[in-house]
């Protein structure tokens, strides 16, 4: 289901206020975060941001596109490679 | 013969069953279009006259993406999630399901033919 309008998108508080903060600043540094079920918003956008996936931070840049998904999606917490012999194209 | 959307529809078929041949067009838009142009649902493709050919073409080309159109934007929404690198753009690169199903078995529409492996350990009792 989807979420209700009235709450508006989930962001993780202290992620908001790092990001906002940054954007009066016009500081870029790199913002590490565990809550990968955090919305991307617009004030995100070219920002970095290290989200964990379970094992360590990967850093994702924020692009226009991707506003409106969650952090999550950009950093896999699965690794697999394939089966052995498989060649890659 | 009816030519709408560069698509020939079957003409021995109800109105609102030959709307539907058009990519783009299901059943309750197909019912939607006939309301709008004002035409009975049960008229049979063959029997609409030119007036009501027409009143149906300029609902479609005017309010309802279609066909070519239609498909090239769903290529696009694939595209962007490709491009961004998101988890459902990965699944679609690799050709997996993306809403979460197993894999382990089934999942063959996503995943195509099963291609066996050469010498693969039997399971012995």
């Amino acid at each position: 289901m989807a979420r209700s309008l009235k709450k508006g998108p989930f962001v993780h508080y202290k992620l908001y206020k790092r990001v906002t903060d940054m954007n009066e600043s016009n500081k870029r540094t790199v913002v590490k975060t565990w809550s990968r079920a955090s919305m991307i918003l617009p004030d995100f956008v070219g920002h970095t941001i290290a989200v964990h996936n379970g094992n360590k931070f990967i850093p994702v840049f924020v692009t226009e596109n991707m506003v409106g998904h969650k952090l999550g999606e950009f950093a896999p917490t699965r690794n697999w490679r394939g089966h052995s012999g498989n060649k890659k194209k | 013969m009816a030519r709408i959307a560069g698509i020939d529809l079957p003409r021995n078929k109800r109105g609102v069953i030959g709307l539907t041949y058009i990519y783009g067009i299901g059943l309750s838009t197909s019912k939607r279009i006939l309301a709008q142009a004002g035409i009975d649902e049960s008229i049979k493709v063959q029997d609409w006259n030119d007036d009501q050919l027409t009143a149906i073409r300029t609902f479609i080309s005017n309010e309802i993406k279609v066909e070519g159109q239609l498909r090239s934007e769903v290529q696009l929404n694939i595209k962007r999630l490709m491009d961004i690198g998101c988890y459902r753009g990965v699944r679609h690169r690799v050709g997996l399901p993306l809403r979460g199903q197993q894999t382990q078995t089934n999942g063959r529409t996503r995943k195509g033919k099963r291609k066996t492996v050469a010498n693969k350990k039997k399971v012995t009792k």
